[in-house]
């Protein structure tokens, strides 16, 4: 037990790695469910009704854990891009890999709900705003490294160029989110601010933070499930892989 | 001075070939054999850190090449299967670039006097597009003659060239090896040389029962 | 040690000397976009003052991701590349040579002829000089990130396509601020702040994307 304790890169062992990940995965699955079951129950019954914005403000218990997600895995993404450039190992990029289609599925969620919230209150499905454009800008950012894997059929070469990329991605975003907001303020477009506006009760805060890490078990939890279907797929032909009873029986 | 130890290497989901480890020492050449995709190609840019390595390590004068990449590629010189050869420039013009990139650039004079060594007076300057494939292989080969790099990979240096060149270059290769040079090279011809010994090493015979 | 960056350099250049139409070709097609844009949202003047920083610089962003494919790719194929990636020299240095001859080729042209076009959309002579500024301190750092774009995807089937994805989310601060600083100018605010930040974000891309781009070079050449 404490050997497996003191040696971190024991786990970045597929073999040993696999079954350690559908643990985890089933646990934060488990989280995820309870939490989001929770979560929604506030944002439905128990958050109050905003005194500006009416009920159709309850839809941020949703975009902004979505739109905290996608910045989150994007910058988790460079950490594992860098783990493995640095330490050559194989399972950080199968790590990125297999965050990568939940992060743009959180971004595809945050600019949706912001949609969604957008026209009642502003009036328009779509607006400039500093946040939503940059939101969408990490939307392509992860279409691309997506793309990119897809297009390297050449799984050594694939890992290393999308590490490169998100590298290289991490570095543009506060760059990007700076320039987005320096241009949204000279047009002085609209500013959908969200969170502020109306000061906060404390429950909604509360369920907020609730969504949030709803969302993070459930991030946890597919991303597991991805990245053992990855190293079934990259070690199929190793003995251990054989060895498993899902796969020999 | 080159020291393989260990080696394994993959091309996708294939491994190429592993437990691959050899050295060689100055007046030495390394003659690689095996059956097409038994990976020399693969090894040869493994030597030359353009490949990766799964697992092994390959060492020049007892340290690895990475740690020394600028270090070790100013004392080598590789020629692959394609010979980096611009379609637009002249044989000259081709010659002096690729020494002006390896860090040891010739004058104009000494491009045409080495040319004109490997036989091609005359077609110094007309652009590469119009040479043929074994003119512009001699084009490429002709860095040889002006190179001072200890370590040679040469990947089938022979293909493509007339009775001539062959033996121009295997005189070549030999007087390198002589003076203490080292060389790599796959090819399915005999290299004769006079002095300094050649090794062989054969990629893919576990598999396949070759000796 | 700058010799190697000279020796790519030179030879780019004579290469470009001798296949002059990839010079026009890209060139042109910013002529082509920029001459487009009049005749999709129609002739008057004012609406086309307003909208000719963006429509230059967009253009200016597809001429330079359009030229992109080509920068490593006849390297790649005839065997040069390796030797690059053989030079005893820092590669990132021989990148720069790259992009350098590059944008010489390609982006030199483009930012020159831009005054010209300018007349079409009947902008005053200050406006011009800042977007003749603003192209000439953006346009390198276009080549700069674009060239990371090249490298990861060199070589690839479709991949021309495939770089404009990757790129163009990352030329948008340039595009930002570009753009910004003409029309700035335009409105009488002055384009001074703007031309700033874009001249630290080419000497940002200056540093990152030569390193970035021999990374992706070596990784994607083995």
């Amino acid at each position: 037990m404490s050997s497996r304790i003191l040696n971190w890169f024991k786990f970045a062992s597929p073999a040993t790695f696999y079954p350690l990940a559908g643990t985890i995965g089933r646990a934060a699955a488990a989280v995820a469910v309870v939490l989001l079951a929770v979560g929604l129950y506030m944002s439905f019954f128990v958050a109050p009704t905003d005194y500006k914005q009416g009920e159709g403000y309850r839809i941020i218990f949703v975009h902004v854990p979505a739109a905290w997600m996608s910045m989150f895995i994007y910058v988790v993404m460079a950490f594992w891009a860098a783990t493995g450039l640095v330490f050559r190992t194989r399972l950080s990029f199968m790590m990125a890999r297999a965050l990568a289609p939940t992060g743009a599925l959180m971004t595809f969620i945050a600019l949706w709900t912001g949609a969604f919230w957008g026209k009642p209150m502003w009036g328009a499905w779509w607006v400039w705003d500093a946040r939503l454009t940059s939101e969408l800008i990490l939307f392509f950012l992860y279409v691309g490294y997506i793309a990119l894997q897809g297009a390297i059929p050449d799984v050594r070469r694939g890992d290393r160029a999308g590490a490169i990329l998100l590298l290289v991605g991490v570095v543009n975003i506060p760059i990007i989110y700076f320039s987005v907001k320096w241009w949204n303020t000279l047009h002085q477009g609209a500013s959908v601010s969200i969170t502020k506006g109306s000061s906060m009760a404390a429950v909604m805060l509360e369920t907020m933070l609730i969504m949030t890490f709803a969302f993070w078990a459930y991030a946890i939890a597919v991303a597991m499930a991805r990245v053992r279907l990855i190293i079934l797929e990259r070690e199929r032909d190793t003995r251990w892989v054989s060895e498993l009873p899902e796969v020999a029986g | 001075m080159l020291e393989v130890v260990n080696l394994q290497c993959t091309r996708g989901d294939r491994r190429l070939f592993s437990g691959v480890a050899f050295q060689l020492e100055p007046g030495e050449l390394l003659h690689l054999h095996g059956h097409n995709g038994s990976g020399k190609t693969t090894l040869m840019r493994a030597l030359c850190g353009l490949v990766t390595p799964t697992q092994g390590e390959i060492r020049w004068k007892g340290a690895p090449i990475r740690r020394q990449r600028e270090e070790y590629h100013a004392e080598l010189l590789y020629l692959g299967h394609k010979n980096g050869i611009k379609d637009d420039l002249t044989g000259v013009e081709n010659l002096r670039a690729a020494c002006r990139l390896a860090g040891t650039p010739i004058s104009e004079k000494e491009a045409w006097a080495v040319l004109e060594k490997l036989g091609l007076r005359g077609h110094e300057d007309l652009p590469s597009r119009v040479l043929s494939q074994g003119q512009q292989k001699r084009v490429a080969l002709a860095r040889l003659l002006v190179s001072r790099a200890p370590l040679w990979l040469l990947d089938e240096p022979f293909v493509g060239l007339d009775a001539a060149a062959v033996e121009l270059l295997q005189s070549v290769v030999r007087d390198h090896v002589e003076e203490g040079g080292l060389v790599v090279l796959t090819t399915h011809q005999e290299v004769a040389l006079t002095s300094g010994r050649v090794k062989r090493l054969r990629l893919g015979w576990k598999k396949d029962g070759h000796v | 040690m700058f010799d190697v960056f000279f020796a790519i350099l030179r030879r780019d250049l004579l290469l470009a000397m001798r296949r002059r139409t990839d010079v026009f070709t890209t060139l042109f097609f910013f002529v082509i976009v920029v001459s487009l844009f009049p005749l999709g949202i129609g002739p008057e003047l004012n609406t086309l003052r307003l909208i000719a920083p963006g429509v230059f610089w967009v253009a200016a962003l597809l001429a330079s991701m359009l030229a992109l494919e080509k920068l490593f790719l006849v390297d790649y194929q005839d065997g040069a590349l390796e030797q690059m990636l053989l030079a005893p020299q820092p590669l990132s240095l021989l990148v720069l040579g790259k992009v350098a001859a590059h944008w010489l080729i390609t982006g030199l042209p483009l930012v020159l002829l831009s005054p010209l076009l300018g007349l079409q959309y009947d902008l005053p002579g200050e406006t011009i000089e800042v977007l003749l500024l603003t192209l000439l301190l953006g346009t390198p750092a276009l080549s700069l990130i674009g060239s990371i774009g090249a490298a990861l995807t060199l070589g690839l089937r479709g991949g021309g396509v495939l770089v404009s994805l990757l790129v163009l989310p990352l030329y948008i601060p340039v595009l930002i601020f570009g753009a910004g600083a003409v029309e700035a100018q335009a409105s009488g605010l002055g384009g001074g702040g703007h031309l700033f930040m874009l001249g630290a974000m080419g000497l940002a891309a200056l540093v990152v994307a030569p390193l970035a781009t021999s990374a992706a070079l070596r990784v994607s050449a083995e």
